[in-house]
């Protein structure tokens, strides 16, 4: 058993901004852990002279130019968005930080 | 203001760095300071869903350059996301780079002979700019901030010093000596009132010989004097603070200039879990041989190296001229010192010329070294007076031209040596009392007779070449 509590499961939710019920507490915390024991499982393999891979891929260095490209009509992004004002996005105010 | 006897300071800087590309880090929106809010965004750079960032070939080159000049280690790396919520970041993640940085390892030498050391210098994008309202001062009276996504994805370098400084002074050294690094690599502009380099202090102190203090992170350090004075009254504070008993708390402090105090912005404990991960939609970043070795061809001598060849032409350097140096050197365009020198030439009129003229134009493509040298030429030996120079100077770096045409063209003209000989001649006549005491020796009467050659030749004389002809007639 990989021991995930129920408290790392609130805290990780909050961080992650996600509201989540008891009944959700109780079954993400049993679902999560299983997927950490699958983690757990795998880390217990022999890998050795196995080389570290990232994603399946066998690609390195995938880069443009530094060319400028078009940027999106202004009044087209800010009639996205919930609340616009000097063509600016506006938000709830931000507490205690610098711009 | 040093710390009290036996203590002593332990600083570290975390410096960010815009890069000079055209385009953003990972999209193709034009990276550009001061345009109207939110006009160089995309789907990329504003975290729309589906979108996939592409990392910009250019800056990686820069990155490459900031590592090779601080003598760092470039080595395969990989990027990783680090997660938190603000509202200047849309996708609610920063791509940076985390445990295999670009650069690591490496040293900054100061020119008062210390050596810093550089931990990692790393790519990662920069956020949106925020601003914020208050309650008052706006119809809607709403209590919100406003956000320009303009920067999201600027491309940053930040570059981690070890914990190697020890004064205020040696940390905006090292913060002054990096700038010059950073903009003679190309990477950077350096300009740190319009936010494109930004520095972060780590301060903490001990008693000299004891381990490492707690360390407090100093943010919102917009200038070098703005560091100077936030990492003084710092390492002040935790003095005076374990000195009464106190302890000092890891947390991350503001720096108010007008205040002139750190205040408490976020203890440790609040400190954010960044979950970091791979990011899944970059490949690893192995720059070949090849590649480096491209970037490391075009970059040229490092200030350090710069500033001693000026002052090689130099001899004897004084303060001001060692200042003059360092903003030539800042723009690069020491050049025009050199070619004076080469022509043999006053390098002390030109490197004022260079500081002051050229420095104050920007654009200086319009001028040639010639005509800058023939300009120097004609002021050193006494054919334009200083303020004539200057003049002709701003005319060829507005328009372009040779020297002796704009000249002409102004009506500066140097008077022949004859007609200046004639007039020089009429006013002894005219002043023989004047006269006999500066023959007496009364060296001051030669600014009387300076004046009145100017007042009959309307300022078109030389002043030295009026003193010439007064002596020559001693």
């Amino acid at each position: 058993m990989s021991g995930l509590t129920r408290a790392e499961v609130a805290h990780v939710a909050k961080l992650a901004r996600l509201r989540l019920s008891d009944e959700e507490l109780d079954l993400f915390t049993v679902q999560l852990a299983r997927i950490l024991d699958h983690a757990a499982d795998m880390q217990s393999l022999d890998l050795t002279g196995v080389v570290a891979t990232a994603h399946p891929y066998d690609l390195i260095n995938v880069v443009r130019e530094d060319v400028v490209r078009p940027s999106l009509d202004r009044d087209a992004v800010l009639a996205a968005a919930p609340d616009a004002e000097d063509g600016c996005f506006a938000v709830p105010r931000i507490m205690g930080e610098e711009s | 203001m040093a710390l009290p006897e036996g203590w002593e300071m332990v600083v570290g800087l975390e410096v960010h760095t815009e890069l000079r590309t055209a385009t953003k880090m990972f999209c193709g929106c034009a990276n550009v300071f001061g345009a109207e809010a939110n006009t160089n965004v995309c789907p990329v750079c504003l975290g729309l869903p589906g979108s996939l960032p592409v990392l910009n070939e250019r800056a990686v080159s820069m990155a490459m350059a900031i590592g090779m000049a601080l003598h760092a280690t470039i080595a395969p790396s990989t990027f990783h996301r680090k997660n938190y919520f603000y509202p200047d970041m849309p996708k609610d993640f920063q791509i940076s780079q985390y445990d295999l940085p670009i650069n690591s390892g490496g040293y900054l030498d100061l020119p008062d002979g210390s050596r810093v050391r550089i931990e990692r210098a790393h790519l990662e994008e920069d956020t949106g700019k925020s601003t914020h309202l208050g309650v008052s001062g706006r119809i809607h009276g709403a209590d919100r901030s406003l956000v320009d996504y303009n920067r999201s994805g600027v491309p940053l370098v930040e570059i981690v010093s070890g914990p190697d400084i020890r004064s205020a002074a040696q940390a905006r050294l090292y913060a002054s000596e990096l700038r010059a690094v950073l903009i003679a690599t190309g990477a950077s502009d350096g300009r740190m009132e319009e936010g494109s380099m930004r520095i972060d202090a780590n301060v903490s102190v001990r008693r000299s010989g004891e381990p490492f203090g707690t360390r407090c992170e100093i943010k919102n350090l917009n200038s070098l004097r703005s560091l100077h004075r936030a990492i003084e009254f710092e390492a002040q504070r935790q003095v005076k603070l374990i000195e009464s008993g106190g302890v000092v708390r890891q947390e991350t402090r503001h720096w108010d200039e007008t205040v002139g105090a750190t205040s408490t912005m976020r203890v440790k404990e609040e400190a954010e879990d960044y979950r970091y991960f791979r990011e899944p939609d970059l490949v690893d970043l192995a720059p070949s041989a090849a590649w480096q070795q491209r970037v490391a061809d075009a970059l040229g001598p490092m200030p350090a190296e710069r500033r001693a060849a000026v002052v090689a032409l130099l001899g004897e350097v004084s303060d001001a001229q060692r200042d003059a140096i360092d903003v030539v050197i800042d723009l690069g365009l020491e050049r025009f010192v050199h070619a004076t020198h080469a022509a043999g030439g006053d390098v002390a009129v030109a490197l004022a010329r260079v500081a002051n003229e050229l420095a104050a134009a920007g654009d200086v493509s319009k001028l040639t070294e010639d005509a800058f040298v023939a300009t120097v030429a004609m002021e050193a030996g006494g054919q334009l007076s200083a303020t004539q120079a200057k003049t002709i100077l701003a005319d060829l770096l507005a328009s372009g031209g040779e020297p002796r045409a704009v000249a002409a063209a102004r009506g500066f003209e140097q008077l022949s040596a004859d007609s200046l000989g004639g007039i020089v001649s009429a006013l002894i006549d005219a002043n023989p009392d004047e006269w006999s005491r500066f023959r007496d020796g009364d060296d001051k009467l030669a600014q009387f007779f300076i004046g009145l050659v100017m007042r009959e030749t309307k300022g078109r004389a030389n002043g030295k070449a009026v003193i010439a002809e007064l002596h020559a007639r001693r």
